[in-house]
C-alpha cells in the first residue's frame, strides 16, 4: 500500500532514492504526521535565547508553528503556536517577553504552558452569548509538545512516549554535543536562506561527505577541508544521524594528484587579506570541520571556529528555510568573536565555502521533477551493510537517513520491482 | 548645507556603484572604496536585536577584492544578472569630512532564461568620504529587510 507505483526503494541498501520522494504531495504531508509529529525530537532552539522567566521565541517543527517558552518557574515548554478557538497564529513576534499569549483575533489567550486561560466575555453579556457552561478550557489549551533540554540545546517531540532523548541521539552525537556546549554560549546573530528545493535534499547533502571537497572549491584551494585529509563519518547505531568530520592539514599526496584531474583542482589563487585564514585550535581532538546532522531538523556547524546551528524548515513540498543560529562562548575574549564574526564569510547563504549548497539543491530539485520513478545513485563509500566511515569519499551516512525515514513512512525498501 | 557639487559627485558615486555591479564590472566597481573600507551585510534582526553577525563582512577593501577573487574562480552561483534601484539618497552634514549617506535599495535578479524576480530590499547606511576630490565609501553598510536570502547571495548588494 505504501509504495505508489512509481515510488519505490528498489534496493534494500537504499543505494538508490526515487525522484518522485522529492516531489509528491502526499508524502510531504505524511511526513509531517509519520516524521515531525512522529516518534522524533526536533531541535526547537537553545536555551541561551531564552535567559529570562518569560522568555519566548516561535519556532517550527516541520511546517507546524511552535512557541518555546520558558516559564516564571524557569520550566521549559513548547506547544503549537495555534489559537484553539479559530485557529489563527497566536504568537507573530520572533522573539519576546510574556507572561500571557493573547490571540489578536478573539483574544482568547494562554499561559507560559500553553493552557486556555482567558476567553473573553465566556459568559456573555446580560445572560446573553458566550459560551455554553460546560465548555471546558482544559481540553482546549495549546498541543503541548514533550520538551527537553541537553547541555542546552532544546529538543521537542508530538510523541506521547518518545524514545528517552539520550538513546534516540546515541553516544557518539550527544558526545559531540558535550563537545560543541562545553560552556555556556552567547548567540551572535541569525541568517536565513530561503531554498527552493524539498527539504530532504538538503538532510542528503548533509549526509554526503564527498561532494564537501568537490563542490566547496573555497576550502579545497585553502586547504580548510579536501578530501585527502585526515577524515569520515560517525554515525548512532541505527545511522539516524551524522557526523562528518575533517582535520586540516592532513592532506596525503596522492590526494593531491586527484584533485589535480578534477575539472576545477587546479585552480591557485591567492587571499589579499589572509586574516580570514586565521584560526585558533579549540579542541585537542585536532577536528577543524566537524557537520552533525541529527534527525529529522538541526545540524550543528563547526568551521574552524564558526560555531552555528542550522535548523531546516519545510516550507511546503517545494522550499524549505535554512535558519542559522551562530554562537561562541561567553568567556570567549573578544578576539575571539571577532575571530568567529570574520569565519561567519565561510557559512549561511553567502558563505564563501557553502554557497553552492543552495544552487545544487535547487538544480536537483528542478531537474527532478520529472521522472519520479527514475534514481539516484548513492553508491559512494560501497553497497550493503551501512557502518562508519574513515575517509571523506563517501555518501553512506545518506543511506542511513532513509533507513530510518523509509522505516517511519512505512516504505518497504528493496520490495519493488 | 551641502554644496551641490557634493551632493551631486555623492549621487553620481550611487549611481556608479550600481552600475559596475549590474555590469558585472566587480575589478573597477573595487574603486569605489577606500583601502579601509568597511563593507557588511548585515540582517535587519540581527541589527534591531543588537547582535553583531552579518552575512557578509569584509573589513577592508582586500577583503572585498577576495570576495570577487573568489566569486570568479571558486564559487559556484545561480547564473543571474542583478538590477540595482537605488532611491532616497538622504546626505547628512559631515563629520569630519565624512558624510552619513542612507539611501533605499532594491535588487532583481534575472535568471539565464529570462525570468525575473525580486531578490533583494533594503536599506544602505554609509559613510562616505573624499579622496582627492572623488567621493568613495569609508563604509558600507547593507541593511537587508530581505533576511530570508532566495537561493543565495553571491554578487555584491
Amino acid at each position: 500500500m505504501r509504495n505508489a507505483p512509481d515510488l519505490s526503494f528498489p534496493r534494500a541498501d537504499l543505494s538508490r532514492i526515487p525522484y518522485g520522494v522529492y516531489h509528491d504531495q502526499e508524502t510531504y504531508e505524511r511526513e509531517q504526521e509519520l516524521i515531525f509529529r512522529g516518534p522524533t525530537w526536533s531541535y526547537l532552539g537553545h536555551e541561551a535565547e531564552l535567559p529570562n522567566p518569560g522568555d519566548f521565541l516561535t519556532t517550527y517543527v516541520g511546517e507546524t508553528p511552535v512557541i518555546l517558552n520558558r516559564a516564571q518557574d524557569g520550566a521549559l515548554h513548547a506547544f503549537v503556536n495555534r489559537c484553539a478557538h479559530r485557529g489563527s497564529v497566536v504568537r507573530r513576534e520572533v522573539r519576546g517577553n510574556a507572561r500571557t499569549h493573547t490571540c489578536i483575533y478573539h483574544q482568547w489567550s494562554y499561559n507560559q504552558a500553553g493552557d486556555l486561560t482567558g476567553i473573553p466575555f465566556r459568559n456573555g453579556v446580560k445572560g446573553k452569548g458566550g459560551l455554553a457552561t460546560d465548555f471546558d478550557t482544559a481540553c482546549h489549551g495549546l498541543r503541548k509538545l514533550k520538551v527537553q533540554s541537553l547541555k542546552g540545546v532544546v529538543f521537542g517531540s508530538f510523541a506521547e512516549t518518545p524514545e528517552p532523548l539520550l538513546d534516540y541521539l546515541d553516544a557518539p552525537v550527544v558526545a559531540h554535543l558535550e563537545r560543541l556546549m562545553h560552556s555556556p554560549i552567547r548567540v551572535l546573530g541569525y541568517q536565513r536562506q530561503f531554498i527552493r528545493g524539498n527539504w530532504k535534499l538538503y538532510t542528503d547533502n548533509l549526509r554526503d561527505p564527498y561532494h564537501g571537497g568537490l563542490l566547496h572549491m573555497f576550502q579545497i584551494a585553502f586547504g580548510i577541508a579536501r578530501l585527502s585529509n585526515r577524515g569520515g563519518a560517525m554515525m548512532d547505531r541505527r545511522h539516524r544521524h551524522n557526523i562528518s568530520y575533517t582535520a586540516e592539514g592532513t592532506d596525503s599526496p596522492d590526494g593531491a594528484k586527484a584533485y589535480e584531474q578534477t575539472a576545477r583542482g587546479q585552480a591557485k589563487h591567492q587571499l589579499a587579506d589572509h586574516s580570514l585564514l586565521d584560526m585558533r585550535h579549540e579542541w585537542k581532538d585536532g577536528l577543524t570541520l566537524t557537520i552533525m546532522s541529527i534527525f529529522p531538523n538541526v545540524v550543528f556547524q563547526q568551521i574552524r571556529n564558526s560555531l552555528a546551528i542550522r535548523q531546516i524548515r519545510p516550507k511546503g513540498l517545494d522550499a524549505f528555510e535554512l535558519h542559522w543560529t551562530y554562537y561562541g562562548y561567553q568567556n570567549d575574549d573578544d578576539e575571539m568573536t571577532k575571530l568567529r564574526l570574520r569565519q561567519a564569510n565561510f557559512a549561511g547563504p553567502a558563505g564563501l565555502i557553502s554557497m553552492e549548497d543552495g544552487e545544487a539543491i535547487e538544480l536537483v530539485h528542478r531537474a527532478t521533477a520529472r521522472d519520479r520513478e527514475a534514481h539516484s545513485i548513492v553508491e559512494m563509500g560501497g553497497r550493503g551493510p551501512i557502518h562508519d566511515q574513515d575517509h571523506l569519499v563517501t555518501d553512506v551516512p545518506m543511506r542511513g537517513f532513509w533507513t530510518y525515514y523509509c522505516e517511519l513512512m512505512g516504505f518497504t525498501p528493496g520490495s519493488n520491482m | 548645507m551641502i554644496a551641490t557639487e557634493t551632493r551631486q559627485a555623492i549621487s553620481d558615486l550611487y549611481a556608479n556603484y550600481a552600475y559596475y555591479i549590474d555590469a558585472d564590472r566587480l575589478e573597477e566597481w573595487l574603486d569605489f572604496f577606500t583601502p579601509d573600507c568597511v563593507y557588511k551585510i548585515i540582517p535587519r534582526e540581527n541589527a534591531a536585536a543588537g547582535l553583531p553577525l552579518s552575512v557578509m563582512l569584509c573589513e577592508n577593501r582586500n577583503m572585498l577584492r577576495d570576495r570577487v577573487v573568489s566569486l570568479r574562480e571558486a564559487n559556484i552561483y545561480n547564473l543571474h544578472v542583478d538590477r540595482h534601484f537605488i532611491s532616497g539618497l538622504r546626505i547628512e552634514a559631515p563629520e569630519n569630512g565624512v558624510y552619513p549617506v542612507q539611501a533605499n535599495y532594491a535588487v532583481y535578479q534575472t535568471t539565464a532564461e529570462g525570468v525575473s524576480m525580486l531578490f533583494s530590499v533594503g536599506a544602505y547606511d554609509d559613510k562616505v568620504t573624499f579622496v582627492n576630490g572623488v567621493p568613495r565609501f569609508k563604509e558600507k553598510i547593507v541593511v537587508i529587510d530581505t533576511a530570508a536570502i532566495i537561493n543565495l547571495l553571491a554578487t555584491p548588494l
